[in-house]
């Protein structure tokens, strides 16, 4: 197992230049710790699997040095590296059993025989393969085959990372959750670093310690899923990250308030900002953590309800502020008057961005 | 008009496909069939498009058994998984081209085309070519295309599936105010995601294995599941069921767990049944003076959007608890969880409603 680092590493299929804009992957530092399950998350074109080549090594960075334990292996080809990969379509051998399927990359580096065998029913055995060994790769279903390939991998004792390009695509969904259980025991069990590549929100928060959200060639923000949800760093997370996503509201300061129109929205620890703001500065919070209550309190403001859809487990209730549509997230006991309610803004999850980034305050 | 499927049967190489359908949809209504993959859904679309032919019983349009109406005679527009374009025409003759098929004169399809891309908000985007746009501005071509002609149904087959989370989420917002805006055509609407009938709003049809579970008003549905079958597949997570009895005054669930006689329960004749339980009706904080208290073993937390799934077991017992937010909980915690009697579905063994949880309940959850 090895921790990865990335040294200002960039890339451009141009080349190296002084145009960021042509680059599909902008340098960057970054960390990859030992034994750590990684989702690298974002909209397709964000370059995500530009970084993923980078680290395998079927690209070759045109900026920066690729670690791996502190060596340089950024010229280093993607055979001598120790990859592992699940690819979003199983590959296994159709024509060897599963037994031999496992076995096969333990042959290649001629391993002894009891050696092989004591590590294949090792890993059949955690990946409940075990009662399939003698069966032929060929007719397996799709969940099994992708364990397969992901107990190829594991079988070897030099492999530095795991690397799962959307390994859950062909899996039927009621099958997903006990795949993705399975991933996380092997990660308990191997203290293996993972790196898991998808567009699919769900499956980077329920997979990783940390998400790597991208967009553009660019780290957005790196996380636990509970961090990008809570405390989003930059606007396109709150977007990104939840459903419905994230409410934002163009405001301005004043007296350690923030201003949407004339409406007064007080956010204590305000006044420990002393950052000089100018350009775009927005208000944003997240529909569960926005309140609409049937009664007034002093620092609710009171607003019209022009949709209720009941979702079963809660409703989603949208408000208009100052001409601006808010999406509330109400829980199904609570409820709500018809027309009209109190809509108050709990300071702990009000958070202020400047230039689409978080404005960190001290709120007490 | 009216439009009627009658004893709908579909076979194929002696395999029941479909069995017994019944349902008669109203004029402009909004429709939704739901079900796992392999319920059935897509093969009812091919039957009511024309695209096969059933084994068994009859679809009547006003009257008319349209079973020998071959697929082009009948006024019918289907919407794919995969969005479908002519990649060399632009937005503008895509939206145009059944219309110019139709002979329609070019005032009339201008007229047309351009309110349509308007309900659509793409406009501004006619003149581009498939491939200068995203795959949600594709999607709404596709839409345009089936909706402009005006027929008298539409049929979507999982429309949103292929498409990215924040993606789904903006068009299934266009998509309700579409079905709102329209009154004439009928539409139906498959898919998997158990939270879309009640996001889209409308009836909703139930299948399971190709038969007809339920079918009605969306919530009302949701909230008399008709039997158990239909909690499982009309609830994400599925709805959590235990084994229980009633004897004497007494519920006990799971041979062990004794809880408090809700209202709801009190009519219940002593016996066995089986309980059940939504996933948001189970929280890791007493809610209630009288919430039952359990201990269980964390297995998984799954991220939903901007829900957390808990996986626990609690004696061989396997339950999902929905949480609010994003919160990690690692394999093989302990945690304490809380439920109310008040909130328990009741099915009799043969897995058929017998009670229900009352509507509201006068509590404000603890988060």
């Amino acid at each position: 197992m090895a921790r990865i680092e990335f040294k200002n590493v960039g890339h451009s299929y141009y080349g190296k230049s002084d145009n960021l804009e042509e680059y599909a992957l902008q340098p960057m530092n970054l960390f990859w710790d030992n034994g750590e399950k990684y989702a690298l998350l974002g909209p397709s074109g964000c370059g995500k699997t530009t970084l993923l080549n980078i680290i395998s090594g079927l690209v070759r960075p045109s900026d920066g040095r690729v670690l791996f334990d502190g060596e340089d292996i950024t010229d280093l080809p993607t055979a001598k590296r120790n990859i592992a990969q699940v690819f979003q379509f199983p590959v296994i051998y159709t024509t060897m059993n599963v037994y031999n399927n496992l076995a096969f990359p333990l042959r290649c580096r001629k391993l002894p025989r009891t050696e092989i065998d004591t590590k294949v029913k090792d890993v059949a055995k955690l990946l409940n393969l075990t009662y399939v060994l003698t069966q032929p790769g060929l007719g397996l279903t799709a969940d099994a085959k992708q364990l397969i390939s992901l107990g190829r991998g594991l079988v070897r004792n030099d492999v530095a990372v795991i690397m799962l390009d959307e390994p859950l695509t062909v899996v039927d969904p009621h099958l997903k959750w006990k795949l993705r259980r399975k991933l996380k025991e092997v990660n308990k069990t191997y203290k293996l670093t993972m790196i898991l590549v998808t567009h699919d929100q769900n499956e980077a928060m329920t997979f990783a310690d940390k998400v790597v959200l991208m967009r553009d060639g660019q780290i957005i923000q790196v996380g636990t899923p509970q961090e990008l949800f809570e405390n989003p760093q930059h606007t396109f997370t709150g977007y990104f990250i939840g459903s419905p996503a994230m409410n934002f509201m163009p405001c301005r300061l004043e007296n350690n308030a923030l201003m949407v129109k004339n409406t007064r929205i007080p956010l204590p620890g305000l006044e420990n900002c002393h950052k000089k703001l100018d350009g775009t500065i927005e208000l944003g919070i997240r529909p569960e953590f926005l309140r609409l209550e049937a009664i007034p309190s002093p620092d609710a403001v009171n607003v019209p309800i022009v949709d209720v859809r009941d979702l079963g487990s809660f409703s989603i209730a949208t408000v208009v502020l100052e001409g601006q549509e808010l999406k509330v997230k109400v829980p199904k006991a609570q409820l709500l008057p018809k027309d009209q309610g109190y809509l108050s803004f709990p300071p702990k999850w009000t958070k202020l961005y400047h230039e689409d980034k978080l404005v960190e305050i001290s709120c007490p | 008009m009216s439009f009627i499927l009658e004893n709908i049967s579909k076979n194929v190489n002696g395999e029941t496909h479909l069995a017994d359908i019944n349902l008669e949809i109203e004029k402009g209504s909004f429709n939704v069939l739901l079900g796992p993959t392999l319920s059935g859904k897509t093969t009812l679309l091919r039957l009511i498009a024309g695209l096969d032919r059933p084994t068994g019983g009859r679809i009547l349009m006003n009257g008319k058994d349209l079973s020998s109406v071959p697929v082009w005679k009948r006024n019918i527009a289907m919407v794919y998984q995969q969005f479908i374009n002519y990649p060399h025409l632009n937005v503008y003759e895509n939206i145009a081209f059944p219309l110019r098929r139709a002979r329609i004169s070019s005032g009339e399809i201008d007229r047309k085309v351009r309110s349509t891309a308007e309900l659509l908000q793409i406009s501004p985007l006619l003149w581009r070519k498939p491939i200068e746009l995203s795959g949600g501005q594709q999607q709404r071509t596709a839409l345009a295309r089936s909706l402009v002609k005006g027929t008298d149904l539409l049929l979507m087959d999982e429309p949103l599936i292929n498409l990215d989370y924040k993606l789904r989420e903006q068009i299934r917002e266009d998509f309700r105010n579409i079905f709102v805006e329209n009154d004439n055509t009928i539409i139906i609407y498959s898919t998997t995601d158990p939270m879309e009938p009640l996001l889209l709003g409308g009836q909703v049809v139930i299948l399971n294995k190709g038969r007809q579970l339920q079918a009605g008003l969306t919530h009302n549905c949701y909230r008399n599941p008709a039997t158990e079958e239909v909690a499982r597949v009309f609830n994400d997570p599925a709805m959590n069921m235990i084994d229980g009895i009633v004897d004497g005054s007494r519920v006990v669930l799971g041979k062990v767990i004794s809880v408090p006689v809700a209202d709801h329960l009190k009519a219940l004749k002593d016996g066995e049944y089986r309980f059940g339980l939504r996933a948001s009706d189970i929280f890791l904080r007493q809610q209630a003076k009288d919430d039952i208290e359990l201990s269980a073993t964390t297995e998984l937390g799954e991220i939903s959007g901007s829900e957390t799934f808990i996986h626990v077991s609690h004696n061989r017992v396997s339950w999902v608890i929905q949480e609010f937010g994003i919160h990690d909980h690692t394999l093989g915690e302990q945690i304490l969880t809380y439920f109310n009697s008040r909130n328990l579905f009741v099915f009799d063994t043969e897995g058929v409603l017998v009670a229900v949880p009352e509507q509201s309940t006068a509590f404000s959850p603890v988060y």
